[in-house]
C-alpha cells in the first residue's frame, strides 16, 4: 500500500509540479507584491513594504469603483446573453433538417477566431465612416445618418459587448449541444401524450437535463467575462471617458503604464477575489444541484 | 533496453541547443520602430539593409508596433529582465520617465559638437532631461492642417484659415453650402492623440500647463481650447467621429474625402496626394495649424520621436552606430517624403524639397513654433487623466471649466508635477 502511495505520487508530481509553476507561485507572488510600493523597474529604488496601502488606496479610488462597475455591467450582460442565444442556437441546431451538419461546423468559426483579430474585425464593422454596421442600418432605413458606434458614452460598452457575444455565444451553443444529445427522445413523446406543449417540454424535460452543463459553462464565461481585456483595449482602449474600463484594464495601465507593480498586483488580486466570490456561488449552486438531482 | 539508451541519447542530443558555429563577430541587434506615421515599415527596412551592408557581421532583428503599445512594450521589455531591445523609439514625452528609471543610456557623451549644431533646436529638445541627451532625435515633427483645396474652392473660399476662428467661419460656410457634413475631422479618441490636438490648440490661445509647478491649464488659454472643441462639435463642424478617431483614421477620413479640413501629422500629405491611398490626390493643400489674432500667428505641438540605446543592451557602441545611421543627414533626405529631416541644412536642399513645396514652407513655420507638452516624470498618469477629461466636456458630462478643474485636481492630490 505504502509503495502504490509513492508510486502514485511519483506518477502526480510532474502535473503538480506544472500546477505549482503557472498557477500558484504567480499567484502567491502577485499577493506578496501587492503589498509592496514595487516600481515596474527597478533601477532607481527598491521595493518599500507598505501592508495594505494598495488596497487602500484602490478601494478609496473612485476610478477603479468605476472599473468594478463597468466590469460586473459587462459580465452580467455579456454572460446573459451568451446564455440566452447558445442555448436558443443549440436547441435549433438538436432539429433535424438538410444542412445540419454544415451549421454545426460553421459554429465554430466564432471560436476560432483569436480576440484581438475579432476585435480590429468589429472595430471595421462599427467604423463611422465606411463601417458595414452604418451602411446596413441606413439601407434598412433603420437609422437616418451615419452613427459613431465607438464615440458615445453608453453605446460604445454595449457595442462592445456585442462583439464579445458574437464571439463566445458558440461555446454554450456547443456544451449544451452536448447535453440535448443525451436527453432520452421518448420522454418527450411520453410527454406530447400527456397533452404537454413545447413550452411544457423545454420547462420540465429539456432545462434540468441541460442545468449542469450550464452551470458549468456559465462558471468558464463569467470567469472570463470578469477578466475580460483585450477586445477592450483593441476597441475602445477604454474610451470614451472611462466609459468601458475595466478591472484588467486599470491592473495593465497600473503595472505597465504607470510603472506601479506593487499597486497592480493589489488590483489584480482584487479581481480575482471578485472572481472567487462568483465561482463559490456557482460552486454552491452545483453541490445543491448534486444533491437534489 | 540497450535500444531505448540509444534512443534517449539521441533524443537528448536533438534537444540540446546547436553548438555557435558562427564567429564572435556575429551581432544580432534588436530594435523596435512603431507601425503608424512617419517612415513606413518598408523605408525602415530599407534602410537597416544599407546599415547591414556597411556593418558585415551585424545583423538587426525589427519589430513594429502600433504608437499606443510602444511605451508599455519598452517599459515591460526591461522589466522582464531578459535580453530585450537594443534600440527604440521613443515620443518626446517620455525622457523624463525613461532617463530617471533608467531605461535609457545616457548618449550626452557620444554626440559630436558640429551634429548639435547642425539639427534643429527642436528636434534635441525631444531627448533632452536635465540638460543629458538620452538619444538622436530621428522624427522632427508636428500636426499640420490639411485642407481639400477643391472642396474650399466650391464654397468661394480662396485662402485657407490662418486663424482657428477663421477656421470655424470657414466650416460653416462649407456646411451651409453642402460641401460636406462634416468639415473638420480630428483625433480625438481616447489616447495621447487628444492631448497633441489640445496642446495645439492651448499653444495657439496663448496658455500654458503648469506654471511653477502649479496647474494653469484650466484657466485662459488651457480652458479656451477646449472650449474651442466642444464648440465646434456641438455646432456640427467638426466631425462626431473624432471621437473614436486616432490619426490614421482621420487620415482614412480626409482621403476618402469626407473632410475639408484635418490636424494630422507630416506623413499624411503624401499619403493622402498618392492616388492608390487617397480619392482627393492632387487636392491636397497644407499649412501650419491656425494662430490666433490675440496671442500666435501659428501653432504647433512637438510631436518629434528618437532613437535611444537601451541600458540593457550588450551592444551600445553598435546600436548607437546604427541610431547614427538612421539619423544620418543622408538616409534621412533620401527617405523625406514621409518625415522630415532633422537637419537645418535639408531644408534648402532642392531633393528634399522637389514635390513637397507647401509641406516644407509649412513646416519651416510650424517647426519653429513647436509647443512642449509638460516634461513630467510621470508624464503617462498626467496625460491618462487628461485625456479622460477632455473626453468628458466632448461627450457633454462636464463643462470645460469643470472638466479641466478636475484634471487640475487630481493632479495636485497627484503630485504629478
Amino acid at each position: 500500500m505504502r509503495r502504490q502511495d509513492a508510486v502514485a505520487w511519483w506518477l502526480i508530481f510532474p502535473a503538480l509540479l506544472v500546477a505549482g509553476g503557472v498557477a500558484a507561485y504567480p499567484l502567491v507572488r502577485t499577493l506578496y507584491l501587492s503589498f509592496f510600493d514595487a516600481p515596474l523597474i527597478s533601477f532607481a529604488r527598491s521595493p518599500q513594504w507598505i501592508g495594505i496601502g494598495n488596497y487602500l488606496q484602490a478601494l478609496q479610488y473612485p476610478a477603479f469603483q468605476d472599473g468594478v462597475r463597468h466590469t460586473l455591467y459587462f459580465t452580467a450582460l455579456s454572460v446573459g446573453a451568451e446564455l440566452v442565444l447558445g442555448v436558443l442556437t443549440a436547441l435549433l441546431l438538436n432539429q433535424q433538417f438538410a444542412g445540419r451538419a454544415a451549421l454545426r461546423t460553421l459554429l465554430i468559426l466564432p471560436l476560432a477566431i483569436p480576440t484581438v483579430v475579432n476585435a480590429a474585425m468589429w472595430r471595421w464593422i462599427y467604423n463611422p465612416e465606411y463601417g458595414a454596421l452604418n451602411a446596413l442600418l441606413t439601407q434598412l432605413h433603420v437609422i437616418t445618418g451615419y452613427r459613431s458606434w465607438l464615440g458615445e458614452e453608453g453605446l460604445a460598452m454595449h457595442m462592445v459587448i456585442l462583439a464579445d457575444v458574437w464571439k463566445n455565444y458558440a461555446l454554450v451553443t456547443l456544451i449544451v449541444l452536448a447535453a440535448l444529445q443525451t436527453v432520452n427522445r421518448d420522454l418527450y413523446e411520453a410527454a406530447a401524450v400527456e397533452g404537454a406543449g413545447a413550452w411544457r417540454g423545454f420547462w420540465s424535460i429539456t432545462l434540468p437535463a441541460i442545468r449542469p452543463a450550464l452551470l458549468v459553462v456559465t462558471v468558464l464565461r463569467t470567469v472570463e467575462a470578469m477578466k475580460v481585456f483585450d477586445i477592450i483595449y483593441v476597441m475602445t482602449r477604454g474610451g470614451p471617458a472611462d466609459s468601458t474600463k475595466t478591472l484588467s484594464f486599470y491592473v495593465y495601465q497600473e503595472a505597465f503604464a504607470f510603472l506601479r507593480l506593487g499597486s497592480g498586483a493589489a488590483y489584480a488580486f482584487l479581481t480575482v477575489m471578485l472572481i472567487a466570490l462568483f465561482v463559490g456561488l456557482y460552486i454552491r449552486l452545483i453541490r445543491a444541484e448534486a444533491a437534489t438531482g | 533496453m540497450k535500444r531505448l539508451g540509444m534512443l534517449l541519447v539521441l533524443v537528448l542530443c536533438a534537444l540540446l541547443p546547436a553548438r555557435p558555429t558562427a564567429s564572435a563577430e556575429n551581432v544580432t541587434l534588436t530594435a523596435l520602430f512603431m507601425k503608424q506615421a512617419a517612415y513606413s515599415d518598408a523605408d525602415v527596412r530599407a534602410m537597416t539593409a544599407e546599415f547591414e551592408k556597411t556593418h558585415p557581421g551585424v545583423k538587426l532583428s525589427l519589430e513594429f508596433v502600433p504608437y499606443e503599445a510602444l511605451h508599455d512594450k519598452i517599459v515591460a521589455s526591461v522589466a522582464a529582465g531578459a535580453r530585450g531591445y537594443d534600440i527604440v523609439l521613443f515620443d518626446v514625452i517620455w525622457p523624463a520617465e525613461f532617463a530617471e528609471n533608467g531605461v535609457l543610456l545616457d548618449l550626452t557623451n557620444r554626440i559630436p559638437k558640429d551634429v548639435i549644431n547642425a539639427v534643429w533646436p527642436g528636434a534635441w529638445t525631444t531627448v533632452l532631461y536635465q540638460d543629458r541627451y538620452y538619444g538622436l532625435p530621428w522624427i522632427l515633427d508636428t500636426k499640420y492642417l490639411f485642407y481639400n483645396k477643391e472642396m474650399l474652392s466650391k464654397a468661394g473660399l480662396r485662402t485657407p484659415p490662418a486663424t482657428w476662428d477663421e477656421l470655424l467661419r470657414q466650416a460653416r460656410a462649407l456646411k451651409a453650402k453642402g460641401v460636406v457634413s462634416y468639415p473638420i475631422v480630428w483625433s480625438w479618441s481616447q489616447a495621447e492623440a487628444i492631448v497633441c490636438d489640445y496642446t495645439t490648440l492651448l499653444a495657439a490661445f496663448g496658455g500654458s500647463f503648469f506654471e511653477k509647478g502649479s496647474p494653469k491649464f484650466n484657466t485662459g488659454g488651457g480652458q479656451q481650447a477646449l472650449q474651442y472643441m466642444v464648440d465646434s462639435l456641438n455646432a456640427g463642424l467638426s466631425n462626431p467621429a473624432s471621437r473614436e478617431s486616432l490619426e490614421e483614421d482621420v487620415r482614412r477620413i480626409f482621403s476618402a474625402g469626407q473632410a475639408a479640413f484635418a490636424l494630422n501629422w507630416t506623413y499624411m500629405y503624401n499619403m493622402a496626394n498618392d492616388p492608390k491611398e487617397s480619392r482627393v490626390a492632387g487636392k491636397v493643400g497644407v499649412v501650419p495649424s491656425p494662430g490666433d489674432a490675440m496671442h500666435s500667428k501659428v501653432s504647433a505641438v512637438n510631436g518629434s520621436m528618437a532613437l535611444g540605446v537601451m541600458r540593457t543592451s550588450k551592444n551600445p557602441e553598435l546600436a548607437f552606430q546604427y541610431a547614427q545611421a538612421l539619423t544620418s543627414q543622408a538616409v534621412q533626405e533620401r527617405y523625406a517624403k514621409l518625415s522630415l529631416p532633422i537637419w537645418k541644412a535639408s531644408y534648402s536642399n532642392p531633393v528634399v524639397i522637389k514635390g513637397q513645396e507647401a509641406l516644407i514652407t509649412a513646416a519651416r513655420q510650424g517647426l519653429a513654433a513647436m509647443y512642449p507638452r509638460p516634461l513630467l516624470v510621470r508624464y503617462q498618469e498626467f496625460s491618462t487623466i487628461l485625456q479622460t477629461y477632455l473626453q468628458k466636456a466632448l461627450l457633454r458630462q462636464l463643462s470645460p471649466k469643470a472638466a479641466l478643474d478636475a484634471v487640475a485636481n487630481e493632479a495636485v492630490q497627484k503630485r504629478l508635477k
